[in-house]
């Protein structure tokens, strides 16, 4: 199991990213589920970027946890901001034209799809979620 | 990412290769906020396009928008793993997709 903890901000992506890469690529994952961990991986913390510490102008930190057991890789995001369950979401309508498209919740829909399971809790006064999916 | 750019007349053509995520994103939205006006075909060509996150997909959405006030849009050479984002998302039924 490796831990990463950055600024929760849009900057740190990068290295969010590269940190999963990293430990996923040690484990001889198929690139077209790599690409799909990265999306799930952008999506929930440019979430908590840019929301969890909305009610505090310094910010504050997220940490990211990888873990590969037994062919399926587990990705835990932690923040201690403001408590929010995005698997509570509703689906945004798939069917609706350009016009009438609303771009919002689409993140966590994404995740939802590609992941095998998206679980969420509130824990110690901190958000955490966690994803798995099969490698 | 890189964009590359060509336009012939009202047409344009926009190449981008790479990844279109929430950081590069907003690059994309610069150069279609700057280009746009007066294009009648706008085509977006992604055969070297790695990578496309929910933050592409709004940009793709607010150009199909304006294009359909304006003209017609286009994506080509989308590769399996975007079309499948595409689809799960139901971009696929509202990009024209060749």
């Amino acid at each position: 199991m490796k831990e990463l903890t950055v600024k929760a901000e849009v900057g740190c992506l990068d290295a969010v990213t590269d940190f999963v890469n990293g430990e996923l690529e040690s484990a001889d994952c198929p690139m077209k589920t790599l690409m799909q961990i990265d999306l799930a991986v952008e999506e929930l913390f440019v979430n908590i970027a840019s929301y969890a510490y909305r009610d505090k102008p310094e910010g504050g930190d997220a940490l990211i946890r990888i873990d590969v057991l037994d062919g399926h890789a587990r990705i835990t995001f932690e923040d201690g901001g403001i408590p929010f369950d995005p698997t509570a979401k509703g689906d945004p309508d798939r069917t609706a034209s350009a016009e009438e498209r609303e771009i919002g919740g689409l993140g966590i829909f994404l995740t939802k799809k590609i992941m095998d399971d998206v679980i969420y809790e509130y824990c110690g006064g901190r958000n955490v979620l966690t994803v798995t999916k099969k490698l | 990412m890189t964009i590359n750019k060509q336009k012939n007349g009202t047409s344009l053509t926009l190449a981008v290769a790479g990844r279109l995520d929430t950081v590069t994103s907003p690059d994309l939205e610069a150069v279609l906020k700057e280009e746009l006006n007066g294009i009648e075909n706008l085509t977006f060509d992604f055969s070297a396009l790695d990578y496309i996150s929910s933050a592409g997909l709004r940009v793709l959405l607010s150009a199909q928008k304006q294009m359909n006030k304006q003209g017609d849009m286009k994506v080509t050479g989308v590769s399996e793993i975007i079309m499948e984002i595409f689809e799960v998302t139901g971009f696929s039924d509202i990009l024209t997709i060749e």
